[in-house]
């Protein structure tokens, strides 16, 4: 999880922000549905980078702290619908921790625009592609994400 | 330091027309602990995957990254490359840019999708400095397999299985296997009688020594795992003893209740002690529980008085039946999406317009009119017959939006069936498109158009009404541009082909996927069409979408081909994908032992030389950890 993500080299078209988004999905609907949108040739926006986790259950809260705290403007978590989980319940666990930790993420000072939470199943490439064009419009239009920047090197100060 | 090298695939142009690979490997050169890149154009090729080989032995490397297609593709195909180079499999690591980098962004220019995948791959670069070499974990495989859904799918599944040498478990939640198929009249293209070709199947089904039937019954829980399933069926009561009821058929003569048969679709009555057809499999009757006044009431008893062996018990309760097996396959089939929904057409308001699978039994030689065509409201033969086609289906407003696939061909099949039963009737079919793909499915439905005279109108029916006995339905021909009403005696309905109620419950019980429409998930569409994300389980015909007899056989004959290679091998290797405790950490707070959904934790004790207990820690069963990570989440030491 520790890839730091390098804003510089993201392409900057005339000045304009491109967000970061990381998304942490599931290994068997939410990654198996972005895979279809590949194979049907669908487009979306290039901003995401997926980390592949075997189930949301699996999914720390702290990933998303450290995300942001490596430099992602935008955060998503997707995984497999309720009921459908392939290891039937690590979803639930995942909306439960979800619930929790959505109301510290808002006191550890993150706009809550900047955090998205979808059920995005295997056959639903059109969900995920509307999905992350949707989150990266959004987070584009907040700008970067500053709270956090520069918390890592002032920490080993 | 770690050697790792880094292969970036161009896919032919799949990857390469929208990231510059070379440009990609050239940047994970300047990561340290990098010390091999190269891009090539297929690298799962043979020559591809030498390539690699051939790197990690001459740069003695202890990682590779291919960046190619997505893992779920290639995976499994670098890791063996990797094993067979030397390098341990689980130091390989896939990197995704082509589901989801060069086919999902459309630049020529390959700006983002080389920035993209150059992200990726240092991404990948960060995972596997953390991998740790792993082996694979071997497990026992038990050589017996539970085929659930007894239709024809089902049917042949098990009789694979059981030709393959293997105990098979076939479970059949009617009183008799058979499914729609056994309703069928003729079966197309051949025009061939479906229950000559089904019966004998079921009685191999039946005498077949490696098969166990357990009709009327459902599967209630399933635990466990790929070789090691535990099953919990429920079998229903039959108020009849298997054992020792020789099938005379003496019980159900004598019953003095009748209700409406769900075999036969509501067109005709059976008792309420009964089979469901006169061929059933096995042949043994049973007691519908809540129309029975005996055991309701405590009156009558007609059946348990003539019972010659008196096997008839009503005290007789729904037994729980643990099974343990290897491998599952599900074949639970389609219905019919309920006609009540077209009111237009006047189901359910008028009784002589009915379904297909209604006019399958009313042509069937076994069925409530012993084969003849005669209406349901009178027994009229009728004169002129409308078949309406896609009810239902390609219909995303009222319907569903799929194609039900087997309805042009049923319905040619039936124009075939009346004209060959009612000489100068005339069949009418109102159609959107003609779909006759498949062996001589084509020349078939010309051969009904124009040897045995349907008239096919291209259009669709808008209004279905009674007038002076007669049904008056109206409609658009628009090949020719005109309005069109028919005056007919019967009218049939091609509804859609829909999932089996209660299709979604039993795949959360087997933890496989299912669709929107609630058809099954095959694990590939095209490359492993009866497999599931679930390991071990299997699907077969039309529980995955709607599918014709020779594919649902096809499906069930490959389900069976999986489930016995499964069973070739004592031991089979499992991915060794599962959590680990540290030991020194854990303090027995369990919480992971409550979040396992698959209860592979346990409480292990750790004791000093003389025996007492110094700490209690967590333990992760190998065998059954399934690698989810839940518990990996929920602790906070």
């Amino acid at each position: 999880m520790s890839a730091h993500i390098d804003k510089d080299e993201m392409p900057v078209a005339s000045g304009s922000f491109e967000p970061k988004i990381m998304a942490f999905v599931c290994n068997w609907c939410t990654y198996a549905g972005a895979d279809l949108a590949g194979t049907s040739r669908m487009e979306y926006r290039p901003n995401v980078r997926i980390i592949k986790l075997p189930c949301t259950g699996r999914i720390d809260p702290l990933f998303i702290l450290k995300a942001f705290e490596n430099g992602a403007d935008g955060v998503l978590v997707s995984g497999c619908h309720p009921g459908d989980c392939h290891y039937t319940t690590g979803n639930y666990h995942a909306r439960r921790r979800w619930i929790g930790f959505k109301s510290l993420m808002e006191f550890a000072g993150i706009d809550m625009r900047r955090l998205h939470f979808s059920w995005v199943s295997a056959s639903e490439a059109i969900k995920w592609v509307d999905l992350i064009n949707k989150v990266t419009d959004e987070v584009k239009a907040l700008g970067p994400f500053m709270e956090y920047k520069g918390l890592k090197e002032n920490e080993l100060e | 330091m770690p050697r790792i090298g880094v292969f970036v695939c161009q896919c032919g142009n799949n990857i390469a027309a929208t990231v510059d690979t070379k440009k990609v490997a050239e940047e994970m050169a300047r990561i340290p602990g990098v010390v091999y890149t190269c891009d090539y154009k297929f690298m799962c090729s043979s020559p591809g995957q030498e390539t690699l080989k051939q790197a990690i032995k001459e740069n003695n490397l202890d990682g590779i990254i291919v960046s190619a297609c997505s893992p779920h593709m290639h995976e499994k195909t670098f890791r063996k490359a990797s094993e067979a180079a030397g390098l341990n499999p689980y130091q390989c690591e896939i990197t995704n840019i082509r589901e989801q980098c060069s086919w999902v962004h459309h630049d020529n220019t390959k700006a983002t999708g080389t920035v993209k995948s150059i992200d990726l791959t240092r991404m990948t670069i960060q995972r596997l400095k953390k991998n740790q070499p792993l082996k694979k974990i071997k497990i026992p495989v038990k050589k017996k397999a539970l085929v659930i859904g007894g239709g024809i799918a089902g049917i042949q599944a098990a009789l694979d299985i059981a030709e393959g040498g293997r105990e098979v478990i076939l479970v059949e939640k009617e009183p008799s296997i058979g499914g729609n198929m056994a309703r069928l009249s003729e079966t197309f293209p051949t025009m061939d009688c479906s229950q000559c070709i089904l019966t004998p199947k079921m009685v191999e089904a039946e005498l077949n020594e490696n098969i166990t039937l357990y009709t009327y019954s459902e599967v209630e829980k399933v635990d466990g795992y790929i070789g090691n399933f535990t099953v919990t069926v429920r079998r229903k009561s039959k108020y009849v003893d298997e054992e020792r009821c020789t099938g005379c058929g003496e019980c159900t003569e004598k019953c003095p209740f009748k209700v409406e048969s769900a075999f036969e679709l509501g067109l005709n009555k059976r008792k309420v002690i009964y089979t469901p057809f006169p061929q059933s499999v096995p042949n043994i009757p049973v007691i519908d529980a809540p129309n029975c006044p005996k055991i309701q009431k405590d009156k009558c008893g007609a059946c348990a008085i003539v019972c010659g062996p008196k096997c008839i018990d009503f005290k007789m309760e729904d037994k729980l039946e643990t099974v343990e097996v290897g491998a599952i396959v599900v074949a639970t089939g389609y219905q019919l999406m309920p006609n009540e929904r077209f009111g237009e057409y006047g189901y359910g308001r008028i009784k002589d317009v009915i379904s297909g699978l209604q006019f399958e039994r009313l042509a069937s030689s076994s069925g409530p009119t012993g084969g003849e065509i005669r209406r349901p409201s009178d027994g009229k033969v009728p004169e002129s017959v409308v078949f309406i086609q896609c009810v239902g289906s390609r219909d995303e407003k009222k319907g569903v939006s799929y194609c039900s696939k087997i309805c042009c061909m049923y319905t040619a099949k039936h124009t075939k069936l009346y004209s060959h039963k009612v000489h100068g009737g005339q069949a009418y079919v109102f159609y959107m498109d003609i779909r006759s793909g498949g062996k001589r499915y084509e020349e078939f439905v010309r051969g009904a158009i124009e040897h045995d005279g349907a008239m096919y109108l291209r259009g669709r029916v808008s209004r279905v009404y009674e007038k002076n006995g007669k049904i008056i339905v109206q409609g658009a021909d628009t090949l020719s541009g005109s309005q069109v009403e028919i005056e007919a005696d019967m009218v049939v309905l091609a509804t859609a082909v829909v999932s089996r109620e209660g299709a979604d419950s039993l795949a959360q019980r087997l933890g496989i996927g299912y669709d929107k429409h609630k058809f099954y998930n095959e694990y590939h569409p095209k490359l492993k069409p009866v497999e599931t994300v679930t390991a071990g389980i299997y699907l077969a015909g039309s529980c995955m979408g709607p599918m014709d007899i020779p594919d649902s056989v096809a499906q069930g004959s490959a389900a069976a081909s999986k489930v016995l290679a499964l069973f070739s091998a004592d031991e089979m290797a499992r991915e060794p994908i599962t959590s680990v405790v540290n030991k020194v950490t854990c303090n027995a707070c369990w919480d992971c032992l409550t979040a396992c959904p698959y209860t592979a934790i346990e409480r292990d004790a750790i004791k000093d030389r003389k025996g007492n207990i110094v700490k209690w820690v967590a333990r992760v069963n190998d065998g059954v950890c399934q690698g989810c990570g839940v518990c990996v989440a929920v602790k906070i030491h």
